[in-house]
């Protein structure tokens, strides 16, 4: 009743080809943006800013890097904390090294190495595929964080790789407060959402969906593969530079090489999974599942403890924590494999016959 | 000169070890297409359910025969519960499904026996050889020695329960070609099932020689990354691939560790077999021994 496009006419190409046609998504999407950047500054406190919304922002900006790599253009890759390491180094260095470098700036160009490096990693794929080209990637996980302990340069000859995010100043206006480095994220996050929505949606986005579906093809009706390979490879990695910077800036602070190992790579591919692949809203589902997901179980345990008043030692709690959670992801490949992004457009579906099925 | 003999022969002797882990990919892969990332897992498992029942005072081989009984009951259940549901679903999906796979087995494996990292020892001393020390002065451990006869049996007996056996047959048939074994009246479940705990009983002895080698920890489960540049340079359907693909990597990697590793501050062995391993497939992308890849549009 309320979910319904009838009437809904379209008088001109503009207004046929937007992003979301229907005025009921229209409108939640606004209240979604209305509330993300103004409600919840304004009730949110100190640990949800910095314990859940700002690394949920920053990973589904990773996973939405992942996503375009893998779910758009077919190409599996377990190299993505690799990238948000470079971001994060180079992002650092930048601002180290260059005089009044602007944070923004200095995203971009931690961005940019992280596409160079994607670029450079992303060219086995020109000839590898499938899980082959999967595993060709950990080369470049184990590759990066190697060079990172071993080139001091990066890490300006800090003690292990250890280092500590500048301060934060856009056009004069200091970032320090929690508050403050969500409302950041959650603006770059959401621009290069968009971006990456509209990209999907062009002639390069295409181009990748047609090398996913089938490369051969792809090549006979007239698609670069090198070049659109490449590029696939060179914009994933540039989110996921991004994000790497982000999650170094506004989550962690300090940085050492150790938070970017393959464990983050599988998180990130997770949540792709679990959300969708080859969808943008599946990236920020999958994101929050999984960030979120361990948090819940924490606050269960700990609820679990103080309701029958024994004390479970750390171990075992970790270890049936892990239980679950690889449990739970089985389960959902089992009975969702295209993910939540699947679901809720199952819920769409029936939402616009309600409440009249038939 | 006899350096380099010992350089290159410790290399292909650690590559013998690394065999060993992928030999458990390849017989899954082969069999149901599951790139089963929880292999490393399983041999940890194995691995310390062994240790930890031979620690409370069991008998080596009642302990062996208990484990190899476990692993074949974990074989069938991941099969009856993760892969039968999973059936026809794409590749990366049933990889993701191993990784979460891989959490379960880990937290179950350190949930029954603790998390404490423990030592095996089988009673060969990895020691150098004495006389070959002596006569040529090249020392040659001889628990790598004595593990390179373990996979050596191992792939023997492999290689005989895959061409004698009619379960063996019957395991190549599906490997070939699922629908034509189904069509002549091959249960490919049962197989899948078969293949789950033949490859449990690898990890089974994959486990207990890196336990001897490095000590029964978490750490362990970091032997599949090990086995991985071995598996696509070797190709992920061949057991031959995996044998020779881990020699290649082992002599590689040890010689790259020595000759070049000074150069570029040492610790390459990270990465190092992944290059070789992608220098390979630049040249053949489905690995040496892999199935040629032919593209059909």
């Amino acid at each position: 009743m309320l979910y319904r496009e009838a009437g809904q006419f379209k008088s001109t190409y503009a207004a046929d080809q937007q992003i979301f046609p229907i005025l009921q998504d229209r409108i939640a999407m606004l209240a979604l943006l209305v509330i993300a950047f103004v409600v919840v500054p304004l009730i949110g406190n100190q640990y949800w800013f910095s314990a859940i919304l700002t690394p949920f922002l920053v990973l589904s900006l990773a996973a939405l890097g992942l996503n375009i790599l893998t779910g758009y253009a077919g190409q599996l890759s377990l190299g993505t904390a690799a990238f948000m390491a470079v971001g994060a180094f180079m992002a650092y260095n930048a601002v180290l090294r260059i005089p009044h470098m602007p944070i923004l700036g200095a995203f971009a160009i931690g961005g940019l190495c992280a596409a160079a490096v994607g670029i450079a990693f992303g060219l086995p794929s020109l000839r590898i595929k499938g899980l082959y080209l999967a595993v060709a990637t950990l080369a470049c996980q184990f590759f990066v964080l190697w060079a990172i302990n071993r080139i001091g340069w990066l890490s300006n000859y800090s003690s292990s790789g250890v280092i500590t995010a500048q301060r934060i100043e856009i056009l004069g206006y200091p970032i320090e407060h929690a508050r403050d480095k969500y409302l950041l994220t959650l603006a770059i996050v959401a621009l290069m959402a968009l971006a990456a929505k509209n990209l999907m949606r062009s002639e390069t986005g295409r181009a990748f969906m047609a090398i996913r579906d089938m490369d051969v093809a792809a090549s006979v009706i007239g698609i670069p593969m090198m070049k659109t390979k490449l590029l696939a490879f060179a914009i994933s990695s540039f989110y996921c530079g991004v994000a790497g910077a982000l999650y170094a800036y506004c989550y962690l602070g300090t940085v050492e090489p150790e938070a970017f190992t393959l464990d983050l790579s599988f998180r990130v591919l997770f949540m792709i999974i679990i959300g969708g692949v080859g969808s943008i809203l599946g990236s920020f589902l999958g994101a929050a599942f999984i960030t979120l997901f361990p948090i819940f179980l924490n606050v269960v345990s700990r609820a679990i403890e103080a309701t029958l008043g024994i004390e479970m030692s750390h171990a075992v709690v970790s270890n049936t924590e892990a239980i679950i959670f690889g449990g739970l992801i089985i389960f959902f490949l089992i009975v969702e494999p295209n993910g939540l992004a699947r679901l809720w457009q199952i819920a769409k579906e029936k939402l616009r016959l309600w409440p009249f099925p038939h | 000169m006899s350096f380099f003999i010992e350089v290159v022969v410790g290399g292909l002797l650690a590559g013998v070890m690394y065999s060993l882990v992928a030999l458990g990919f390849v017989l899954i892969y082969k069999a149901s297409g599951v790139f089963n990332f929880a292999q490393g897992s399983l041999v940890f498992f194995a691995a310390l359910t062994f240790v930890s029942l031979t620690e409370r005072g069991w008998n080596f081989w009642l302990a062996l025969l208990v484990t190899l009984i476990a692993m074949i009951l974990v074989g069938i259940a991941i099969e009856r519960t993760v892969l039968r549901p999973l059936v026809n679903q794409p590749p990366i999906t049933l990889l993701m499904a191993t990784i979460g796979l891989t959490f379960v087995l880990e937290g179950a494996s350190q949930l029954m026996w603790g998390s404490q990292p423990h030592g095996l020892e089988l009673g060969i001393p990895d020691v150098p050889i004495e006389w070959l020390s002596q006569k040529w002065n090249i020392n040659i451990s001889q628990f790598d020695l004595f593990g390179a006869f373990v996979a050596g049996v191992l792939v023997a007996v492999l290689a005989l329960f895959f061409q004698k056996t009619r379960i063996g047959r019957a395991l190549r048939a599906v490997a070939d070609d699922h629908q034509a074994a189904l069509a002549v009246g091959i249960p490919l479940q049962h197989i899948w099932a078969i293949v789950w705990a033949v490859a449990g009983f690898v990890a089974l002895v994959a486990g207990v020689m890196w336990g001897v080698r490095n000590g029964v920890q978490y750490a362990l489960t970091f032997t599949a990354l090990k086995a991985l540049p071995v598996l696509i340079l070797g190709g992920f359907e061949s057991i031959a691939g995996a044998i020779v693909g881990g020699l290649i990597i082992g002599a590689g990697e040890k010689l790259a560790e020595v000759y070049l590793g000074p150069y570029v501050g040492g610790g390459i062995e990270s990465w190092f077999a992944y290059v070789i391993a992608l220098l390979f497939l630049l040249v053949r992308p489905e690995g040496l021994f892999g199935e040629k890849i032919i593209d059909r549009v």
